[in-house]
């Protein structure tokens, strides 16, 4: 066949342009052998670009198409879609990248950049013109997602796709939905009350036809691809029976263990046997197995005796439940920067310094106090409240480097919200700086200090400690230059957010990234948010980074639109660029079946071969590197293919 | 079980009281404390500037001495414990002050001792600097320790103060897993079964050498310290260090005189404390040069 | 007082020579104001230590060498120990007394002669060397 490649060089602005000549690329490039254009423009993805490559192809009768411009993750599918406008089967199209690869690399030298540059697009040339025309691959799809966790973020993201008319799995490993947003008190910057605003949500999540809401049940394992999930799901042991439980409360109010509750973070206790708050979803009880006097002893039993339908069932073991879903949107949440790795502010053992969520059972009105802000060591009215900024956050050296986001607005929440509470007293807020980068948070953050006489100090605090009943704080007003001592009544500790404890664990079990810190990573920063890399996966709320409620409720519709959107076809079409196997030369040894991480390949015993299931390939190439008899190639990646790629890179 | 030990100048000279007990506690658990033949001043404050080389050979010179008699030396002193610490890390990673400190040494084989070659082979950070809690801890243990307690401590409330050079900085010193809350001095009380005073001013600085420049700086961190653990009703506080003792003990005359109300409180050195628990005769329990005699605290709990 | 600002008044040579001698990169420091905060010794300086850094930022080291701050240091690392930015001000403080002293532009903070009899009689070998070493070089 004969070779009529179209090379476009793009300037990407000043990006590339600024480093490499690329005039003379694509001068030089018309001479190379299988060109038939060769151009220069300065942003090729843009609509007169995209305009003139498709032009190219039609004037030039173009076999191929070489765009040297940015990385594939950015703008493959806005070329091959161009290319498929113009009629050239679209895995005819590459992308040379001589941005990321190049020049953004090479600042200093133009001229070894150029030639870096020209030596990248013959190889992607090479590439081109043994290119075979394809199809993506058609798989059927399962139109059902699954939600893990039942924060904000995930009922949002449940609701929407259910609204949307596609049946939803809601899988929630405490006992009740709601998430962190259950125990907040009043919400920045217009202080409606949490409550109110969450709970009929809550309900609704729970009533609603195509939602299956399991609470108390963990993802035990997942596997499958995108449109074709199966997933195992643990449902944990509650020793009472929900679907005859009849949520009296009787077991209970009669349970006579009670432990530090998790929801009032340690500021109350619950029972062995209990519901986490009174207003949760399903308002059924669990029974605490690590803390039962039935399970230690033997003894007691008084739930089961006392249980009016029979529901407590101490033989109840871990069930396993099997569903299938085509996309799947991860909404695990965050918890509070340990206490404990606080040294200096007491790491957790000084009872008047208290964490910004326990703060907020303080403030609830359904919460330990009734509302009335009392500190917990000796239940009296604080009147010299001191809240920290940035503990844990924005510190590389000793914690976590990234900003937690929305700590500069709690506080200020916090320290507005005490002083409605208690007018006589004085809040005073240390801080770095004032993160207000929300609608109506800067008029928020105005608001305390004008009206709520709230007082910021500039510095960050070194020492927290105990001493003669108060909590002494040694900090620093940088603006004036002096240290600073404040002798608190209370210290509310601004702690970071980090990732849910399980989102590593859970991590893995996808098969999905995390980042540094733990936090599931976006296909890209800016152009694919909610997306994971790997297919089929979705990202809401705090899981994926530090988010307050409008973010993460944004983010959960975001992820809802996208399952949507997938949801749309019938069909999951499917990257071509999968292995296969040459039927004639397979020797049947199954090297590959066992090197496989997808359990892609299957072995046909009556031809004595191996053969790979294209729905399930995802091209990774472990078998073909593993296949003694080299007979499995990738598509448009053949060892031919590499062999003249690779030629092109060193020929002088 | 012999160890090398390295008492430097102060236990040497000042504070004998310091290394007389400490010496006779290791004898009863079993370890011979075996002094370098010859040793020099460490220096007392390790420096921190990028190009010093002379400011650490006296230290390095120690080390290379220890190294002689074998992998480890023992030392007691917060201050020589630092310096030789974070000397010998210098000596392990810094190629080019190693290389350079190493010529030094090199000169002293010629030049001292013509006939043997004094130092065997180059320092490059053979040996590990121990504390002695550490050993206690490590190579002792504390539950072979608390075992061969005769008077257990029991109700007697000692606080224990570790200031500064024993933890700082960390990434270093690696004394404690917990910079900000350390707990070895705790677990080593508990052992001899004393009350463990928790006070928050545990890891701040007593003043330090600033006493021999600004006596009056140095004694407000002193007395923020002292008064810290009288609050939380200590009967006595223990240290690891010559100079926190002087400044915490012995000026807590100035102290008095400063601040109205002003409640005393013993410091003793902590073998000295595992000496009484050990129950090691008198002639190494020394208190004389104490401005605040520790004896009628530990009278009240029948412990003298 | 007004501060002119340029390129050549914020890459003063000597404050890239703290740099050098202290090991610690000053561009890293965010003037969160910790060091100070916990310095047991603050009470008696006259430029904070997180001000020390900032002048440095802003090149103004001769303010900085004459300062009282950098003679009371105790050396207690608590700053270092601290910082969120890893910024050692013990360290940094070292250099600045070394370049005092090495070049003897002031008058050593402690002299040999002046550590009264008393001291050197009195206190720990340990505190009188260690006073000279770091305030008299
Ligand atoms: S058996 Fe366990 S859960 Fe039931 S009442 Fe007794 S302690 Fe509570
Ligand atoms: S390329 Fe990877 S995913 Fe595809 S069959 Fe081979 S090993 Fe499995
Ligand atoms: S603690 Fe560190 S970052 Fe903060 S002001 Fe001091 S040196 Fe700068
Ligand atoms: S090392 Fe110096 S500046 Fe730093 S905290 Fe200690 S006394 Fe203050």
């Amino acid at each position: 066949m004969e070779h009529r490649i179209g090379v476009f060089v793009c300037h990407c602005g000043s990006n590339i342009a600024g480093v490499v000549d690329v005039k003379r690329v694509a001068k030089q490039l018309a001479d190379y052998p299988g060109v038939a254009y060769s151009t220069d423009y300065l942003y090729m993805c843009s609509d007169p670009g995209q305009n003139m490559v498709k032009d190219a192809i039609k004037e030039h009768n173009l076999t191929g198409v070489v765009v040297s411009a940015c990385s594939p993750t950015l703008h493959e599918a806005t070329f091959r879609r161009a290319g498929a406008a113009a009629d050239l089967n679209q895995y005819r199209v590459e992308m040379a990248n001589i941005r990321e690869h190049c020049s953004w690399v090479h600042r200093g030298d133009k001229e070894k950049a150029t030639e870096k540059a020209i030596k990248i697009i013959k190889t992607m040339i090479e590439k081109v013109k043994q290119n075979e025309a394809l199809e993506p691959i058609s798989v059927p799809m399962t139109h059902r997602a699954l939600v893990v966790g039942g924060g904000i973020a995930g009922i949002q993201a449940a609701l929407d796709i259910a609204n949307a008319g596609h049946d939803v799995v809601l899988v929630e490993k405490t006992p009740s939905v709601g998430g962190h947003m259950a125990q907040l008190s009043e919400t920045f910057p217009t202080l409606d009350c949490s409550q109110c605003i969450l709970t009929p949500k809550m309900v609704e999540v729970s009533q609603h036809p195509r939602i299956k809401l399991l609470t108390y049940c963990e993802i035990d394992d997942v596997s499958g691809y995108v449109g074709n999930f199966k997933v195992r799901i643990k449902k944990k042991a509650a020793y009472v029976n929900r679907d005859i439980c009849n949520g009296c409360g009787l077991c209970v109010e009669k349970c006579p263990r009670t432990v530090a509750s998790e929801f009032e973070e340690g500021l109350a206790t619950r029972k062995a046997i209990y519901t986490p708050f009174a207003q949760a979803v399903p308002n059924k009880p669990v029974l605490d197995r690590d803390n039962c006097i039935y399970f230690e002893s033997g003894k007691c039993g008084i739930c089961q005796k006392i249980c009016p339908v029979d529901a407590v069932d101490y033989e109840q073991t871990d069930e396993f439940l099997e569903e299938e879903v085509g996309a799947i949107v991860v909404a695990t949440g965050f918890d509070l920067y340990p206490i404990v790795n606080i040294g200096e502010y007491g790491g957790g053992s000084i009872e008047d310094v208290v964490t910004s969520l326990q703060f907020e059972r303080l403030l609830s009105a359904s919460g330990p106090t009734g509302g009335e802000v009392r500190r917990p060591s000796d239940g009296e009215i604080p009147k010299e409240v001191v809240f920290l900024t940035c503990v844990g956050s924005r510190d590389p050296e000793n914690h976590v480097s990234y900003c937690s986001k929305v700590c500069c607005m709690y506080l200020t929440k916090h320290a507005m919200l005490y002083k409605h509470n208690v007018h006589d007293g004085q809040a005073y807020v240390f801080y770095m700086d004032v993160r207000t980068g929300g609608k109506g948070y800067e008029e928020f953050y105005q608001r305390a200090t004008e009206e709520d006489d709230v007082l910021y100090v500039r510095g960050k605090v070194s020492k927290v400690f105990e001493e003669d009943g108060k909590v002494m704080v040694w900090g620093v007003d940088t603006l004036t230059g002096r240290k600073v001592e404040i002798a608190a009544d209370l210290v509310v500790l601004g702690l970071a957010m980090v990732p849910n404890s399980t989102a590593v664990e859970l991590s893995k079990k996808l098969k999905i990234q995390v980042s540094e810190w733990g936090f599931y990573s976006e296909a890209h920063p800016k152009l694919r948010p909610v997306e994971s890399l790997a297919p089929g996966f979705y990202l809401a709320g705090a899981a994926q980074g530090p988010k307050d409620i409008p973010d993460a409720v944004a983010q959960a519709s975001a992820s809802a639109s996208k399952v949507c959107a997938l949801f749309s076809e019938k069909e999951y079409h499917r990257e071509p660029i999968v292995a296969w196997i040459d039927e004639d030369e397979c020797s049947g040894c199954k090297v590959c079946i066992s090197v496989c991480p997808y359990d892609a390949i299957e072995f046909d015993s009556q031809k004595g071969i191996s053969r790979i299931q294209e729905a399930i390939c995802e091209g990774c190439g472990a078998c073909i590197a593993a296949c003694p008899s080299a007979t499995i190639q990738q598509r448009n990646l053949t060892d031919s293919q590499l062999y003249k790629m690779v030629s092109a890179a060193l020929e002088d | 079980m012999k160890i090398p030990y390295y008492p430097g100048c102060t236990l040497h000279e000042r504070a004998l009281d310091f290394d007389k007990a400490s010496r006779e506690c290791a004898n009863v658990l079993g370890v011979e404390l075996e002094e370098l033949p010859i040793w020099t001043c460490c220096g007392a404050v390790f420096p921190l500037t990028t190009d010093s080389v002379m400011e650490i050979l006296a230290a390095v010179r120690n080390l290379a001495y220890a190294a002689r008699m074998g992998d480890k030396v023992v030392t007691l002193c917060s201050f020589c414990y630092n310096v030789l610490k974070r000397t010998n890390k210098v000596m392990r990673e810094d190629e080019e002050r190693r290389e350079k400190v190493n010529l030094f040494l090199r000169a002293d084989t010629e030049t001292r001792d013509k006939t043997e070659s004094f130092l065997k082979k180059d320092y490059v950070g053979q040996v590990d600097v121990l504390h002695y809690i550490e050993m206690l801890r490590d190579v002792v243990g504390f539950d072979e320790m608390a075992k061969r307690v005769k008077t257990r401590l029991e109700g007697l409330r000692v606080a224990p103060y570790y200031g500064c050079m024993l933890l700082r900085p960390h990434g270093e010193m690696k004394f404690d897993e917990h910079p900000e809350q350390p707990t070895i001095f705790e677990e080593f009380l508990t052992a001899l079964g004393c009350d463990v005073v928790d006070f928050p001013m545990k890891t701040e600085c007593c003043g330090g050498f600033q006493i021999v420049r600004d006596e009056e700086t140095a004694i407000a961190c002193s007395q923020t310290v002292v008064s810290s653990a009288v609050k939380r009703d200590a009967d006595l506080i223990i240290t690891t260090c010559p100079l926190c003792l002087y400044n915490l003990d012995r000026k807590q005359k100035e102290m008095e005189k400063r601040v109205n109300g002003f409640r005393k409180i013993p410091v003793i050195y902590f073998t000295q404390l595992l000496g009484i628990a050990l129950g090691i005769d008198d002639e190494h329990l020394d208190f004389s040069d104490n401005y605040v005699d520790p004896r009628p605290a530990l009278a009240e709990k029948n412990l003298v | 007082m007004r501060l002119r600002l340029s390129r050549e008044v914020i890459k003063d040579d000597l404050v890239r020579r703290v740099e050098d001698l202290s090991g610690q990169n000053i561009a890293m420091c965010y003037q969160c104001g910790r060091c100070s905060a916990g310095c047991p010794v603050v009470d008696e300086m006259d430029i904070l230590p997180s001000e020390v850094i900032r002048l440095l930022q802003l090149g103004q080291i001769e303010e900085v060498l004459d300062s009282k701050t950098i003679w009371i240091c105790a050396s207690c690392l608590q700053c270092a120990s601290r910082c969120p930015r890893g910024v050692e001000f013990s360290s940094i403080c070292d250099a600045l007394r070394a370049i005092v002293l090495r070049r003897r532009i002031a008058t050593p903070s402690v002299d040999a002669g002046d550590v009264s009899r008393v001291m050197v009689t009195d206190a720990p070998q340990m505190g009188v060397v260690g006073a000279l070493r770091k305030l008299n070089g």
